[in-house]
């Protein structure tokens, strides 16, 4: 059983940051406000195209769902292109990679929905008076929550194709280009695909989010499930809340169904493991496969691709005999000391600029502020995440180990970690209110309704994968109770479960941009925290406090990592790693 | 063979070594040279780690040399060339391809027309004996399939020069043996073009059966020992006492030198210090030949031949095994024979406990690195050292993983030997727990 991407698995994990993680950590805070910054001197209010007006009829459902499926799509393609080319440039060159690698790192623990504010600004001044511009924003947001992990993976599987392939490939001379359609490309390919389909599940929130979104006093809709489930709370309308849960669902059945386990199914023959651990089955691709007039097509796109690599401008090898390509030549100096110069200089303004736009635009004092804000929002996601797994490590062992009931419930716990969670938020605003609860701590259970899947279907795998004989030993030995759990199954499961709970964790503090405050008509529930922060800042349209709150959670999100997940994440795999 | 046009390939005076930033460079190959003419074909014979493949990959132009020259037909070889063509060891089959599409890779390559392409991989299918699996994908076939696909692939491009990188050596003996068969017989067929094998293998048998000349590669660094012409027709038989005779032959090539360098290295030990590349063998595994050698031993020295056939071990796991005998003085090796030593005797003799004594006492008076991590150990206040810290000490003389391997095989020697203790955790080697 297949355990889920960590972050930390497709790096090559240290535990001391770098020079090179701190130039990251700069260039990715300077860049946030740089951002901010011109968000906030461009001419508002915006300027939008005429916007359609949304419906909630159900009839209008199918249409939307159809709209904001398309966005997704239009994302995950972008994403794929992206992903391919900078993971080849930071695979092949060793100087590039050492800058890209750990942006990308850092990027990754940026609060998505943070930037949307910013992003729109950004991307209306590029299309005023058009509705391209927020499209654009709603796109570029879920490219955001995408792309990394894909990034990440594809670059990981380049630096590790088999050095045998590799010299095949050299042997029998292709040209670089034939070596990335025939070697590197399809070796990647599994992985990620693979992280395409765990991003796309996640893509979902993020979405639904962002086609609804109020900044700047002003209420910007895309037609999509987003707006309409935005309107639906507006209204108060309960049933048009449940008729967009019921559509997303089949929404998410059929993507899974009719595209990601066809191609995880297909991309089975480009592992390189003889045993596969289990072979994904598809239906809709044993009928693709085995129609008369789909064979034929196939065979077409086949010779196409055939083609496209071997298209003779690129498949020209260098016909330089003086020169081992199989040798990685060291830089000479003088180039080796321009680069770094450069890098410095970089380094040197984009501290200078950060440091001058924390000082001149935010009191030192407010800095501190949103610092303790994010305190308290972590601190809700290491409880939440201690409760969930309380909650789910047991479940998950106990269905686990029985193989018929795994069955049943891990594509339930997959599907449920696709769906959008905060079409759910409605319904706890409303039991919150009810009930008088605390409104501190009952909104953060929100932040983990998405994420806390992660955890148990991680567990899950874990539990289903340990080898059959320890179970014997371990019955035969009459192991029970707190020595069971102790010696056996919490170790055994360990390493997936780390995996899980880094997975939920980094979801929760994503989430929290939109589940400290939540709306239910003309009631609103508002926490304290960062999330909360960057949240009110958005309505009011205050782009440096935005990018202050950005900043400050990603310096959280990165700290957190370094000194507690990735300690946590090595130490699992090199003590608890059954394999 | 009169030579009128130049060697099918030359090699000449290859040196090849790897630098480290801060460390010595690292000699592997130490002036070599080797011609073959048209007609031959070539073994190098050597254990693991002895540079042979990385002569190989020198000479396919895939690794460049740090000193000396490769000629093919008079060229210099810098990269790879199309009259050269090479067959890996794991067959480094694209799995993503069918069987047709692999084939025909090499092919693409050189631009060669869609047509073409596949009449050509089809016959080369053919020709190795798998037509009806052009459409399989490699995870589909068999070892021995896949390696026959392996060869088509090579074959498809009309090379002179074949090179194998063991090619046999990841398959089952019987799968093995008629691969092995059925190349020769493509050899022999006047219709195929190739003009020359020259291949990589650990196996003496495999050797003598194929190969008219064999060339024993000696390691650290690696070099020519010997080497030995073949003059048996084909098709050879392993039963048949000439080819019986060549494999003691070669047995004794490989011991004598071995006895050589041992004998070397224990005289002047104090000199040499740290730089002994220990043997990654188990304590278990040389107890356990120890007890097949007294066993045999009974009717006085042991042919190692003889031996090889009863553990069933190859000269990759079996010579090892010897060398750290050998080091250990627990057995003597040379001339193609075995004895034990008084001290083998005394060991086997002796109690779960008393082995461990035995065994400590002569790890630390014969292994300068055992001697060496307890003096570094004992000098510390806490007795505590970082294993990276001896890492650092090996990098000196060996590469990176090789450092690595000889402080692994020590750890697990002195843990046996109860010296000191090592925990995995924390990476730290220690004199505590040690009574």
């Amino acid at each position: 059983m297949r355990r889920y991407i960590s972050i930390f698995s497709q790096l090559n994990v240290t535990l001391i940051p770098n020079i090179w993680d701190i130039l990251a950590l700069i260039i990715v805070t300077s860049l946030l406000f740089a951002l901010g910054w011109t968000a906030a001197h461009m001419a508002l209010p915006f300027k939008l195209g005429q916007q359609i007006p949304i419906s909630l009829s159900i009839s209008a459902l199918p249409n939307y769902a159809l709209q904001t499926t398309l966005r997704m799509f239009i994302a995950l393609f972008i994403s794929l292109i992206f992903s391919l080319v900078v993971a080849t440039i930071a695979a092949k060159s060793e100087r590039a990679g050492k800058l890209i690698i750990p942006i990308i790192d850092i990027l990754q623990s940026v609060p998505i929905l943070g930037y949307l504010s910013i992003a729109l600004a950004g991307f209306i001044a590029l299309f005023p008076n058009s509705m391209l511009g927020p499209e654009c924003a709603a796109i570029f947001v879920v490219f955001t929550s995408q792309v990394w992990n894909m990034t990440l993976s594809f670059y990981q599987s380049l630096r590790t194709v088999p050095k045998e392939l590799i010299e095949a490939g050299h042997m029998y001379q292709l040209s670089s280009w034939q070596r990335f359609w025939r070697i590197e490309a399809p070796f990647g390919l599994p992985g990620l695909l693979w992280n395409a389909m765990m991003s796309m599940s996640g893509g979902w929130f993020f979405i639904v989010a962002s086609e609804a979104i109020s900044v700047a006093n002003q209420n910007i809709t895309l037609p999509g499930i987003g707006s309409y489930i935005a309107l639906a709370i507006d209204q108060r309308n309960i049933n048009a809340i449940f008729y967009s849960i019921v559509t997303m669902l089949i929404v998410i059945a059929l993507y899974d169904q009719l595209l990601f386990r066809p191609l995880v199914s297909w991309s089975e023959k480009f592992k390189m493991s003889e045993m596969s651990e289990e072979t994904a089955h598809s239906w809709v691709l044993d009928i693709l496969q085995r129609t008369r007039f789909l064979q034929f097509v196939g065979k077409k796109l086949q010779r196409y691709f055939e083609y496209f690599v071997n298209f003779s401008l690129f498949s020209k090898r260098k016909a330089n005999r003086n020169k081992h390509i199989m040798e990685d030549k060291p830089p000479s100096k003088l180039e080796n000391l321009l680069w770094y110069c450069l890098v410095l200089v970089l380094l040197l303004g984009l501290a200078m600029f950060s440091w001058h736009f924390i000082f001149q635009h935010i009191p030192f004092s407010e800095t501190l502020h949103v610092f303790e804000l994010g305190g308290f929002t972590a601190l809700r996601v290491f409880v939440l995440i201690i409760v969930c797994s309380c909650i789910w490590v047991p479940i998950g062992l106990w269905v686990g180990m029985r193989p018929n009931v795994t069955q049943i419930v891990q594509p339930v716990a997959q599907f449920l970690a696709a769906f959008p969670a905060n079409l759910l938020f409605p319904i706890f605003v409303v039991a919150i209110v009810k009930f008088n609860l605390n409104v501190e701590i009952w909104t953060a259970p929100l932040m983990v309704l998405g994420t806390q899947w992660y955890i148990l279907f991680n567990v899950i795998a874990g539990a289903s994968s340990i080898p059959r004989e320890l179970k014997l030993a371990a019955e035969n030995m009459q192991l029970k109770g707190w020595i069971k759990w102790k010696r056996f199954l919490l170790p055994a499961i360990f390493p997936y479960y780390i995996t899980g709970a880094i997975t939920a964790a980094g979801g929760s503090w994503n989430a929290s941009v939109v589940a400290e405050v939540i709306h239910w008509g003309n009631i609103t529930l508002h926490a304290q925290g960062l999330g909360a922060y960057i949240q009110d800042n958005t309505a009011s349209g205050n782009f440096t406090h935005i990018a202050l709150g950005v900043v400050i959670m990603c310096i959280w999100v990165t700290l957190i990592n370094l000194l507690f997940w990735r300690r946590l994440y090595n130490f699992a795999e090199q003590r608890y790693n059954l394999n | 063979m009169t030579q009128t046009s130049p060697a099918l390939i030359d090699i000449k005076n290859i040196r090849k070594s790897f630098k480290k930033p801060d460390k010595q460079e690292l000699l592997v190959i130490d002036n070599v040279s080797l011609a073959m003419q048209e007609g031959d074909v070539v073994a190098l014979l050597g254990k693991s780690g002895s540079g042979k493949s990385t002569l190989l990959r020198i000479i396919a132009g895939l690794t460049p040399p740090s000193a000396g020259e490769v000629l093919y037909q008079g060229q210099p070889v810098n990269s790879p060339i199309p009259g050269i063509s090479m067959v890996f060891q794991n067959f480094a089959l694209m799995p993503w391809l069918t069987v047709l599409q692999n084939v025909e890779l090499g092919l693409e390559a050189q631009g060669i027309s869609h047509k073409e392409r596949r009449e050509r991989a089809l016959q080369a299918i053919d020709m190795i004996g798998m037509d009806g699996f052009e459409s399989a994908y490699p995870k589909e076939l068999s070892g021995g399939m896949r390696q026959r696909v392996g060869f088509a692939r090579a074959l498809v491009v009309r090379p002179d020069l074949l090179l194998m990188d063991e090619p046999f050596s990841a398959l089952d003996v019987l799968t093995a043996e008629n691969l092995r068969n059925d190349l020769m017989e493509l050899w022999h067929d006047p219709e195929t073009q190739l003009k020359g094998i020259l291949f990589v293998t650990h196996n003496i048998e495999e050797a003598v059966l194929v190969a008219d000349r064999i060339i024993v590669f000696g390691s650290n660094p690696g070099f020519i020992r010997g080497e030995l012409k073949i003059d048996l027709p084909y098709p050879r038989n392993s039963q048949d006492p000439a080819v019986l005779n060549l494999i003691d032959d070669i047995y004794t090539v490989m011991t004598s030198a071995e006895h050589e360098n041992i004998k070397a290295l224990t005289t002047k030990r104090k000199l040499v210090g740290l730089d002994y590349r220990l043997p990654e063998v188990g304590v278990a595994e040389l107890i356990g030949l120890l007890e097949e050698v007294d066993e045999l031993q009974q009717k006085g020295p042991v042919d190692l031949p003889d031996l090889a056939d009863v553990v069933r071990l190859d000269i990759d796991t079996l010579f090892p095994v010897l060398e750290a005998l050998s080091v250990l003085n627990l057995a003597k090796v040379s001339e193609g024979d075995i004895a034990m030593t008084s001290k083998g005797k005394e060991l086997l003799a002796a109690d779960i406990i008393d082995k461990k004594i035995i065994f400590a006492k002569l790890l630390l008076q014969h292994i300068p690195l055992a001697q060496h991590v307890l003096e570094v150990l004992q000098s510390r206040p806490h007795h505590r050292v970082s294993e990276t810290y001896f890492e650092n000490e090996l990098g000196d003389y060996f590469t990176e993983d090789e450092a690595q391997r000889v402080l692994k095989t020590l750890i697990n020697w002195a843990r046996y030997a109860e010296i000191f203790a090592y925990d995995y955790n924390t990476g730290m080697l220690t004199l505590e727990d040690v009574k």
